[in-house]
């Protein structure tokens, strides 16, 4: 043999391995030869094809619907903190009043909806006074102070049993000072959502 | 009464020469602030001497029995350093040189002297050149211990009533809610505080009439309850019979077996009585109808009480009887008050009722007077709050900001005279004992 063959024969093969390494896509193209051999290999061609384009579309769904539980469950998680904001919310009033100032009263109306929505939350309102006056009867203050904001509730379809009220007179300030900025943001009630049931 | 005065005042700055500051320093027996008695009316208030007395514990005993009659205000506290006051002292027996006394202005000597149990204090009326008192004083526990010091101040009360007539009030003490919110006692003259509880927050201390005991407000996860702690066992109970929920300001009938409080829930806050070795629910006593009745004071005939309420739409005094009917507005308007009336306390005499009251944004203390209604208000200078008569029916302690930080100050209802009591930020809500037994 010619050694020009020989070398010729070993990058054919040569060739022939690496074309079976290379994953390159698969065309039916065209070859001279038998017809059937030919449909037969095209065929098998294709199937691979549709194969690895369903693998594809499955991961790609898959990719989506985690992707979408993950935002679900981000935007549930913002709501849910958001609500929660909205029921921890504060309410502030007015030197030795109990009453329900406007701005108290949208704060708790907000607290509805989000109570109505989560029918096992409870509340537990603490009332509280800035440090003028009489000690003991701050007490007494922060108790109607709470009990204002439980009864607004209740007259807007809360169930009474998921509100408890408690008083802390002025023994808990928000804010240390003497003077009205302090003792405004000291006179309030403050709200902690508790799982249900425990009236604690 | 001129004359004297002069006179008084010549001999009180010759004694004050005959008091080296730098001796009085070095003799911590003998209290800084006690004074000559200048500023007060002359005339109505005697002037006393107490002699030193050798052995031990004698320089306290001295510095006690004068700072007691000093806190008594109603005698002058002739003060004479060591040295002047023993030259001073008879050669033998009671033979004084009268007249020098008479000229210092000193009315009464008191002469305290070692005995077998304790000590003995003579009295002698310089006027009448003779001994008109003596008195035994048992002393049996350690020099300067906390018995040792109500022992002396007990012989103070005596040697008052020797010469008013009706004895003085220094052997009590004062229970207050401290800053760290917990209760605390304090001798009526300042010495030996202490902490008696440790809850979560404790507030309303109120002595048991017998002193035995008192009764307070403490927070627990049930809400604010009432409890009991006993100076005998040391140990607190905590009274069943109260409500879930908010329990405040406790106080003792005068004979003992019953106990005001208020107690609180959505229907407002209402006075409460109950029997303490009872179980059974209180009893509701006043009709606040949705309104905050507080801070219940018997009349010392306990047939009344006083409290707060907010019934009116502020916080007023009130009286009512001790079923709860006949309730009775007691402070009127007074122009300038600002409608804020509170924490009454019947004084022991039954005569007056302390409270007080919102002036020109501040809080003061005010009394009211039982048969005229009579007015009188005795602060002005910062917060002052929460006021407690002593067994003198002369004296309150009260809560004051008038020095900065909250403290217990005590106040002279007749000369208006106050003095420190605590020196611990946050001290408030104070109670009076009754005089302590021994």
């Amino acid at each position: 043999m010619h050694p020009s063959k020989i070398i010729i024969a070993v990058v054919a093969v040569t060739l022939v391995a690496a074309c079976h390494k290379i994953p390159a896509p698969l065309s039916p193209s065209p070859v001279a030869g038998n017809d059937s051999l030919d449909r037969a290999r095209a065929d098998s061609i294709a199937r691979a094809n549709a194969a690895r384009q369903a693998e594809i579309a499955r991961a790609q769904a898959e990719q989506d619907s985690l992707r979408a539980v993950r935002e679900r469950e981000q935007r549930e998680a913002a709501q849910n903190a958001d609500a929660m904001k909205v029921l921890a919310a504060t309410i502030y009033y007015d030197f030795d009043k109990a009453d329900l100032t406007e701005a108290a009263r949208s704060l708790l109306l907000a607290k509805v909806p989000v109570l109505q929505a989560q029918p096992t939350i409870h509340l537990r309102i603490t009332g509280h006074t800035d440090d003028r006056g009489s000690s003991e009867y701050n007490l007494a203050l922060g108790l109607r102070r709470a009990a204002e904001a439980k009864a607004f509730l209740v007259n807007n379809g809360i169930d009474a049993s998921r509100l408890e009220i408690t008083s802390m007179g002025a023994e808990q300030p928000a804010v240390q000072g003497e003077n009205e900025e302090a003792w405004s943001r000291n006179r309030r009630s403050e709200f902690a959502p508790t799982s249900g049931g425990g009236s604690q | 009464m001129q004359l004297k005065q002069i006179l008084i005042a010549a001999v009180a700055s010759s004694a004050l020469a005959l008091t080296p500051a730098a001796a009085r320093a070095q003799n911590p027996t003998v209290p800084e602030g006690v004074r000559l008695g200048l500023n007060y009316t002359l005339g109505t208030k005697p002037g006393v001497l107490v002699l030193p007395m050798d052995s031990t514990g004698g320089d306290s005993v001295r510095a006690i029995l004068q700072r007691d009659i000093d806190y008594d205000d109603r005698a002058t506290v002739i003060t004479l350093d060591d040295q002047s006051a023993r030259a001073m002292m008879p050669k033998t027996g009671d033979d004084f040189n009268y007249p020098i006394f008479a000229k210092l202005g000193v009315v009464a000597i008191l002469r305290p002297q070692r005995s077998l149990t304790g000590i003995t204090i003579t009295m002698y009326d310089v006027a009448a050149k003779k001994r008109i008192q003596i008195g035994g004083f048992p002393l049996t526990d350690q020099v300067n211990s906390p018995a040792w010091r109500m022992a002396v101040h007990r012989a103070s009360d005596e040697v008052e009533r020797w010469i008013f007539g009706t004895p003085g009030a220094a052997a009590t003490r004062i229970l207050f809610s401290g800053g760290d919110k917990q209760i605390w006692v304090i001798d009526s003259d300042g010495e030996n505080a202490r902490k008696l509880t440790s809850v979560t927050l404790a507030m309303s201390a109120a002595w048991s009439p017998d002193a035995t005991k008192f009764v307070f407000c403490g927070f627990t996860p049930s809400g604010s309850q009432i409890a009991v702690y006993s100076f005998i066992t040391g140990d607190l109970h905590w009274l069943s019979g109260t409500a879930r929920g908010l329990n405040i300001t406790p106080a003792y009938s005068p004979d003992g077996r019953t106990i005001a409080y208020a107690s609180g829930s959505e229907g407002g806050t209402d006075i409460m009585v109950m029997q303490e070795g009872d179980a059974s629910p209180s009893r509701r006593i006043t009709v606040g109808r949705g309104s905050d009745n507080t801070s219940p004071s018997f009349s010392p005939d306990g047939r009344q009480i006083a409290f707060m309420s907010g019934r009116a739409g502020h916080p007023e005094v009130y009286t009512m009887d001790a079923d709860g009917t006949n309730p009775s507005l007691l402070t009127e308007f007074t122009y300038g008050e600002q409608a804020y009336r509170a924490s009454p306390d019947w004084a022991p005499d039954g005569r007056r009722i302390a409270y007080e009251s919102r002036i020109d944004g501040n809080f003061q203390i005010m009394t009211i007077d039982m048969r005229d209604r009579s007015t009188k208000q005795y602060t002005s200078d910062g917060q002052n709050e929460d006021p407690s008569w002593a067994p003198d029916s002369r004296h309150m302690v009260f809560s004051s900001t008038r020095t900065g930080p909250r403290q217990l100050w005590v106040l002279d209802a007749e000369s208006g005279r106050m003095r420190q009591l605590t020196h611990a930020a946050g001290a408030r809500l104070a109670a009076w004992s009754p005089i302590l037994k021994p």
